[in-house]
């Protein structure tokens, strides 16, 4: 057998071969099972990997856990020489920035899907889509650290105060600190990085709308906008909900870059424009140096419910794809 | 009935060129707005990407020089570019079989029953965050710093990459080929290894060179597995503990040192170098063998 012949004639020879010699057939029978074997095997292993990560992020908690139980939850306090640990300012604080990422970023991702989509002519879609996708390509450390030295000054400047003055009454914009960090800072990364996620999954979702239900609503005398809202968002409403879990996982999980703008604080507070931290922003910084046993522990607790909404949210997101997805949604 | 209703005012002139009037305009206004909106979004995700990109080559310019990426620390960071370089090198080479044979076994032997719950744990197993998965490879090799350890970790990061991107190729290649081979009484075994695998070589290594610019910019695992090793000679064996990139913008982010801030971006612009053209050169690359397939 030559290195890569053309299909054809390759298939030919093997067949003439195949029908001579009783050698070939078992070493055939033999290859096949083996082929199938190794591949089986091959995702066999990665599902014993995923087992294995979450026996061992919860053997990790386990001290933490039969420590504190579920009050862990509840409590505030996080103070690691004193081993008192609480998540509630860190599950507060991943929670707030999460919802600030999709807030912001749902919105601003579906129009771009619906614009490279549908409205951009071929040439400018061939341009801005690769331009999405690089910005989803940018590592998390670089885009914090721009956060922290660039975007950081400029909000503590300008948009802070700007919007502390004109929407002061509602809690969340409270009083500009001097500092660039903070958790707006962190929601605001987090945006950016959900957005070319939900886009791009949102684009090939729409592309894939029937062109006829599309020019029936239009032959009826619908503007573009309408049968966008009335033909083309409801029959992918369920695509969309999976991209905004699918972001919400990405926001949820992101370590890196929250720490490096967002303070490494552990209360819990209203206001957006304080310090504060997020449960996988913690991990990464106290992780490589933990004052003891108990605090490592309660690192591994934090992991663990980061584990469990992570695939929560990813399983959701591929039930509803399925379940309410008809056959236009996926 | 609207027309009746302004035929009752002004009389019908056939010279007036044909405006939208009333509800319609209404209606058109609002459309327009929507297209706006629609495109200020795309612009503002435009935007931010030229910001940060504009930024670090600004400020990224100003420390490269060739002793700054050849020479150790505290001149350079070849170390830290060698680093980078073998343990996404060892996480790719152990990521890439296991990738590929994932996507065999969900396309070619596994049924829709089989492909469902393994395409699930492939999309889980891509949504985990990195700092778990570095956190579980730190366990499993009981805490020890060395390259290897990243490697790992970071394999378990590219693995469902790799297998998603060879799964869209393998889907398009024509099943009038699998056809031909099996009536010909080629063992099923062969014709995967002869002549599916190779129809999707453009493909594997488009979501292979994907899957490394991912790998390149991971931090967490990096920072927790080989995040003590120091940059001011080289080290070459994956089994000792390597400097990377990540790890140093990581960590000079963290200092406030305007030298040290000089020092990441230029680490930030060469890392965002490679990851681009990685993702450009395997755009180039996917879009050429897809042609060759759909021809």
């Amino acid at each position: 057998m030559s290195a890569t012949p053309p299909a054809g004639s390759a298939s030919l020879k093997l067949a003439r071969s195949n029908r001579q010699s009783p050698a070939r057939k078992r070493a055939d029978r033999f290859g096949d099972v083996s082929l199938r074997l190794i591949c089986a095997a091959a995702a066999v292993l990665a599902a014993v990997v995923l087992i294995l990560i979450a026996k061992e992020v919860f053997e990790g908690a386990q001290p933490s856990f039969s420590k504190f139980g579920f009050s862990f939850i509840t409590h505030q306090e996080w103070a690691p020489p004193l081993e008192k640990f609480g998540g509630r300012g860190l599950i507060f604080g991943t929670l707030i920035t999460s919802a600030m990422a999709l807030l912001i970023g749902a919105p601003v991702a579906i129009s771009i899907g619906i614009f490279l989509a549908l409205l951009a002519p071929t040439a400018v879609r061939n341009v801005i889509s690769p331009l999405v996708e690089m910005l989803a390509a940018i590592p998390s450390v670089i885009l914090g650290f721009w956060g922290l030295i660039i975007l950081g000054p400029v909000l503590v400047s300008t948009i802070e105060p700007f919007l502390h003055n004109t929407f002061g009454f509602i809690p969340i914009f409270g009083a500009p600190q001097t500092t660039g960090a903070s958790i707006f800072n962190a929601g605001l990364l987090l945006t950016i990085m959900v957005i070319p996620i939900i886009a791009s999954v949102t684009r090939d979702l729409f592309a894939a709308v029937p062109r006829e239900l599309q020019d029936g609503a239009a032959a009826l005398g619908s503007t573009r906008w309408e049968v966008i809202r009335g033909v083309v968002i409801p029959t992918t409403l369920s695509g969309i909900t999976a991209a905004c879990l699918l972001g919400l996982g990405r926001a949820l999980g992101e370590a890196i870059a929250v720490s490096q703008v967002v303070g490494g604080a552990t209360e819990s507070h209203l206001s957006l424009f304080k310090t504060g931290g997020t449960m996988a922003s913690i991990i990464a910084l106290q992780f490589p140096s933990p004052v003891n046993a108990l605090h490592l522990s309660s690192l591994y607790y934090l992991a663990a419910i980061l584990l469990v909404i992570g695939v929560a949210s990813n399983v959701l997101a591929s039930w509803v794809g399925r379940r309410f997805g008809g056959e236009y949604a996926r | 009935m609207s027309f009746l209703r302004r035929g009752e005012r002004e009389p019908f002139d056939p010279t007036q060129p044909l405006v939208a009037t009333g509800n319609l305009r209404r209606r058109h206004l609002v459309s327009r707005f929507a297209q706006a909106l629609a495109i200020a979004a795309a612009m503002a995700a435009v935007a931010v990407l030229v910001i940060v990109i504009i930024a670090v080559v600004s400020h990224g310019v100003k420390a490269i020089s060739w002793e700054f990426i050849t020479a150790t620390e505290p001149n350079g960071i070849g170390p830290f570019l060698v680093g980078t370089g073998i343990v996404v090198g060892v996480g790719t080479l152990i990521a890439l079989p296991i990738g590929v044979l994932i996507s065999l076994f969900l396309s070619e032997y596994a049924g829709n029953r089989l492909a469902r719950p393994v395409q699930t744990l492939m999309d889980v197993m891509n949504g985990l965050p990195s700092i778990i998965i570095a956190l579980f490879v730190v366990s499993l090799v009981a805490n020890k710093q060395t390259g290897f350890g990243a490697s790992i970790a970071l394999a378990i990061i590219e693995v469902p990459l790799i297998a998603r991107g060879t799964q869209e190729v393998l889907r398009l290649v024509p099943g009038a080929q699998r056809e031909a081979a099996d009536a010909l009484g080629v063992a099923r075994w062969r014709s995967i290894l002869t002549i599916i695998l190779p129809a999707a070589t453009g493909g594997i290594v488009t979501a292979t060179l994907l899957s490394v610019a991912r790998a390149a910019g991971e931090t967490a695992p990096v920072l927790f597995l080989t995040g003590l090793a120091h940059g001011d000679q080289f080290h070459f064996s994956p089994f000792e503990p390597l400097p990377t990139v990540p790890v140093k913008i990581f960590q000079l982010s963290e200092e406030a040192n305007p030298e040290g801030f000089t020092q990441a971006w230029g680490l930030s612009l060469i890392l965002i170098a490679i990851i681009l053209v990685l993702g450009l050169g395997s755009r180039a690359l996917l879009n050429r063998s897809k042609r060759k397939l759909t021809r």
